[in-house]
């Protein structure tokens, strides 16, 4: 187990279970020392890489690679017809389409692979790409999904047989239609609003890539390639391949952060396997930063109108009707029951007299997707629009943004709750949570501080977001990807020492899985957390289960690991019983020993337990040996963590620069297993959403081309654009979870763009007379806002 | 054409394309793989090494281009099992999660402390402004800074 040796680590902060210990795979991490993909070498290895379209929409007249095939170092450049002779050219994905692995009859949209070259190094390889010639007959694209239905749209996917138009899938619908058309007759204010949740991309700061060895004279195929969810991927490789499971094996070593992007197979990968497989050889391939922000999976691109209404200052109703752009083809991520998502979780966290939700999916000239970028499947689209719709009601009342919340939020005697969209929430103390964020923040000091400054024509916004979240999915007989359940398995295994290994089927890309993992077998078996080993991410050595995305894993993992620890332990009381001569009904546990009622310095401690578990001594009737358990975990209902934002910005009048200065973020996830990880994952996911919220964005131009393939053009923040965040917390345990822990990992990337636009809003409303701005709020956008001018378009 | 630089104290010398990139040297020629790569146009910091002591991204440095100069990378900071006192800090603060950004953050933050010993918290985001987190959000690197900043003095101080 690596261990910092050398590290100063006073008692108080190693603590036996939860606590703030500090991490264990940091010491690998400062030194240097991690093995992300593109580390590793194997002997033979050759490079892959992929030639992609310059076009969004065009057929191919014809490909000519001999030119490249003479270059020296190619071994060999694979097209669509090679693909075909071995059945690959076309995948499934995730959500039941198909999906191109090499174009051959037309590219659907920039930046498509064409053409995967495989050479002995990754400059030459390159160098060949430019030696393909591709005769291109360019088409007319569809970039705006709005018009992706018209009847002169030109069709997308004429690949698929029956498919007439641009409709990816068909309008899907929560809710009662007619118990809303009667909240809003009866409402006193009615506000409606359209607007973008734009498309944006996830970009882990190590892009995607894969290394796939097949061994001809075993069938085996070995695979390196950071993802989230390789017993999953390893099932689809299994299909697509028409390879035998068991003789699959993926290995994911370190990851270089995951956000969603990690969730898909990639066209790229299914190249790199066939190569190997044709070649014989290990091939490498890793995308460049440009591959990954055009052509893997981006997320949101929901185009959205909300309308909502109030009783009596009550928020009552809530209507929204939303467009999916799902680009050329339709990969989103999300389980099969559900093609929307999670997105009708959109009735927020409000006691609402009813609501109704419509979603339809279209095709556009744009790269496949959509992942949900640190999102449980479209909560962060959902929440997004709810919050923005509650500040324009407010608004409208001329209420208080955080008043009207008060009086809308479902109560904490209502829970569980059943939400009019079919949600059962578990549990909430919604009023609390919002009352900690409003003292920290100073609410109104800043209400004061605002007066002042908007008297002297300064900009300063005050934005509010409330959001609840649907996440670790999920019970089986509701949630599957791919007819697979979405369940985790834990393996724990006590060796005679009293060491443990515990493998999970979550897979790690920087939440700190080796520490958090370790210090829950810790907390239920009393064993010190640096004594755990966390097996993850290879196939070989970890039960089946579908890995770390949608805030899954404390929720669903985390769950399978106090199962798994609590067997092993229920094992070590009958142990323990025949040890003491006693009956098991008569010990009680303290964490670490087993002990006899009534006379507790008889015990035994779980080494001690464990040590017998394989030794030759007496053990109870009919008991195989060992201190070993297996599960799997079926979570009974989804969690559903909460929290109140508060943004404060200013904003420059000159140039509409938009200045996040505070950031207050009070999040309930129930039980803190490593709250220090825990505020660690709320940074991050505050960071990405200040970056959703005023930069990052990927936008086209009317030809489909691109126009934020780069980190010049794909802004991300740096430390100079994010605050120092403030955080507070509420602990309402999950009822359902055997930790009371419900997830976090989203949480702040769901509920800080609105409040940070709310803020934006409410800094321009009376001054300007702005009631929405779409994201990113970009200075240009602002400030053509405050002129009066329509927002430059997207 | 041959190359003769000096990495890491020790001098390395070799045939090189005239194209490649440093971080291609450091990576595939020296097997040093601490150093990373995170973009193609030299926004990300995923591969900040110090040339001469200054931070330079070595994607954006040729390898000819170190003729005769000394290039420090990460693998550099823990001498003899002493951790540099920035390792210490961003394993104390909790200034890492998936761990991709760090050897460019640690190399960042070394060249900042070798000139500014007491930085303040706008200093030392200035100075890592031009390299990415997408993972910590910035403040818990700014903590561990602080964090390196006191006890390197307080060694100082000791001696
Ligand atoms: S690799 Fe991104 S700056 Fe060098
Ligand atoms: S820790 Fe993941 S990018 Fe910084």
């Amino acid at each position: 187990m690596a261990v910092v040796e050398n590290l100063p680590s006073p008692s108080t902060e190693r603590p036996i279970g939860f606590g703030r210990l500090k991490r264990k795979e940091d010491a690998r991490f400062i030194r240097g020392k991690g093995t992300y993909l593109d580390d590793i070498e194997l002997p033979g290895m050759v490079h892959g890489a992929v030639l992609r379209s310059p076009y969004a929409h065009a057929r191919i007249v014809s490909i000519d690679t001999s030119a490249a095939l003479a270059h020296p170092n190619v071994a060999a450049v694979v097209t669509a017809k090679d693909l075909e002779t071995l059945g690959l050219a076309w995948m499934p994905t995730i959500s039941y389409d198909t999906q191109a692995v090499l174009a051959g009859d037309k590219v659907r949209f920039q930046g498509q692979e064409v053409a995967f070259v495989i050479a002995t190094d990754e400059y030459s390889a390159n160098d060949a790409l430019a030696l393909i010639d591709v005769e291109y007959d360019p088409l007319p694209a569809v970039v705006n999904a709005r018009k992706a239905l018209d009847a002169d749209a030109p069709l997308i996917r004429d690949d698929k047989s029956g498919q007439a138009d641009n409709l990816a899938s068909p309008t899907w619908e929560a809710g009662d239609e007619r118990a809303t058309e009667r909240a809003f007759a009866e409402a006193d204010h009615v506000v409606s609003r359209d607007m973008i949740y734009p498309r944006c991309h996830p970009a882990p700061l190590e892009t995607c890539g894969i290394i796939a060895d097949f061994n001809p004279e075993t069938g085996q195929l070995d695979i390196y390639n950071g993802n989230q969810a390789p017993h999953a991927h390893r099932t689809v490789y299994a299909h697509v391949a028409g390879l035998a499971e068991h003789m699959i094996r993926i290995r994911c070593q370190d990851i270089g952060g995951g956000f969603g992007n990690k969730v898909p197979v990639y066209p790229g990968y299914v190249c790199a396997i066939a190569g190997s497989i044709v070649a014989g050889v290990p091939v490498k391939w890793v995308e460049n930063r440009s591959e990954n922000l055009m052509s893997t999976g981006f997320a949101r691109d929901y185009i959205m109108r909300g309308e909502m209404c109030s009783k009596d200052g009550k928020i009552t109703g809530l209507r929204v009707d939303a467009i999916a752009d799902h680009g050329a083809f339709d990969s989103t991520a999300q389980p099969t029951k559900f093609p929307a998502g999670f997105f009708h979780i959109v009735c927020g966290s409000y006691d609402l007299q009813a609501s109704h939700v419509k979603v339809k999916a279209v095709y556009s000239n744009k790269a496949p997707g959509g992942v949900a970028y640190r999102c449980s499947f479209r909560v962060t689209e959902a929440v997004y629009l709810v919050e923005r719709m509650v500040d324009a009601l407010a608004l409208e009342m001329k209420a208080d943004p955080i008043d009207l919340r008060m009086r809308s939020f479902i109560a904490a005697e209502q829970f569980p709750y059943e939400t009019t969209t079919g949600w059962t929430y578990d549990s909430g103390e919604y009023a609390k949570t919002m009352d900690v964020a409003k003292k920290i923040a100073g609410y109104d000091d800043l209400r004061r501080e605002q007066a002042e400054k908007r008297a002297r024509g300064e900009l300063m916004g005050i934005g509010v977001s409330f959001f609840t979240e649907g996440v670790g999915a999920g019970p089986r007989k509701h949630m599957d990807i791919l007819g697979l359940a979405m369940n985790d398995g834990a393996d724990l295994r006590v060796h005679p020492s009293g060491k443990a290994v515990v493998s999970i089927s979550a897979q790690t890309q920087g939440q700190g899985h080796e520490t958090t993992f370790a210090q829950i077998v810790a907390e239920e078996l009393g064993i010190p957390p640096e004594d755990v080993e966390v097996r993850h991410g290879d196939t070989d050595k970890s039960p089946y289960g579908l890995g770390t995305y949608g805030s899954r894993s404390t929720p669903v993992s985390g769950g399978a690991v106090a199962v798994v620890s609590r067997k092993v332990r229920d094992k070590a009381r009958m142990i323990a019983a025949t040890m003491l001569e006693t009956r098991p009904e008569d010990l009680a546990w303290e964490k670490g020993r087993w002990y006899v009622k009534g006379d507790p310095e008889k015990g035994a401690m779980i080494e001690d337990i464990a040590a017998r578990a394989y030794s030759g001594e007496p053990m109870p009737a009919d008991f195989e040996g060992g201190l070993d358990a297996q599960v799997i975990y079926d979570p009974p209902n989804l969690t559903y963590p909460y929290g109140a934002y508060i943004a404060v910005v200013d904003i420059d009048p000159d140039t509409g620069h938009v200045k996040v200065r505070r950031f207050i973020a009070v999040d309930d996830c129930g039980v803190r297993i490593n709250p220090m990880v825990v505020d660690g994952q709320i940074h991050g996911g505050l960071a990405e959403g200040v970056g959703i919220a005023l930069m990052e964005l990927i936008s086209f131009d009317e030809e489909g081309n691109c126009l934020n393939s780069s980190f010049m053009d794909y802004l991300i923040p740096t430390a100079l654009e994010c605050p120092d965040f403030e955080l507070g917390e509420t602990v309402t345990p999950c009822p359902h979870h055997p930790l009371g822990a419900k997830g976090v990992g989203e949480s702040p990337t769901v509920g800080s763009p609105p409040a940070i636009v709310n803020a934006v809003i409410d800094a321009l409303y009376e001054p300007h007379g702005v009631e929405h701005i779409d994201m990113p709020c970009t200075p240009a956008r602002v400030w053509a806002a405050m002129q009066g001018r329509p927002e430059p378009p997207q | 054409m041959d190359i003769s630089t000096t990495v890491n104290g020790e001098q390395v010398s070799g045939e090189v394309e005239p194209r490649q990139l440093l971080v291609h040297f450091i990576r595939e020629t020296l097997g040093l793989k601490g150093t990373h790569w995170g973009c193609d146009t030299s926004n990300c910091g995923a591969c900040v090494v110090l040339m001469d002591g200054r931070p330079v991204k070595s994607c954006t440095v040729l390898t000819a281009m170190c003729e005769g100069h000394e290039i420090r990378t990460v693998e550099s900071l823990e001498v003899d099992g002493e951790l540099d006192p920035l390792q210490q800090g961003f394993h104390e603060r909790h200034a890492l999660q998936c761990g991709f950004c760090t050897p460019g953050m640690l190399m960042t933050a070394r060249a900042l402390l070798d000139e500014n010993p007491d930085p303040t918290d706008q200093e030392i985001r200035t100075a890592i402004s031009g390299a990415i987190c997408r993972c910590t959000g910035y403040q818990n690197i700014v903590s561990a800074v602080r964090w390196a900043a006191e006890h390197e003095s307080a060694t100082k101080q000791e001696i």
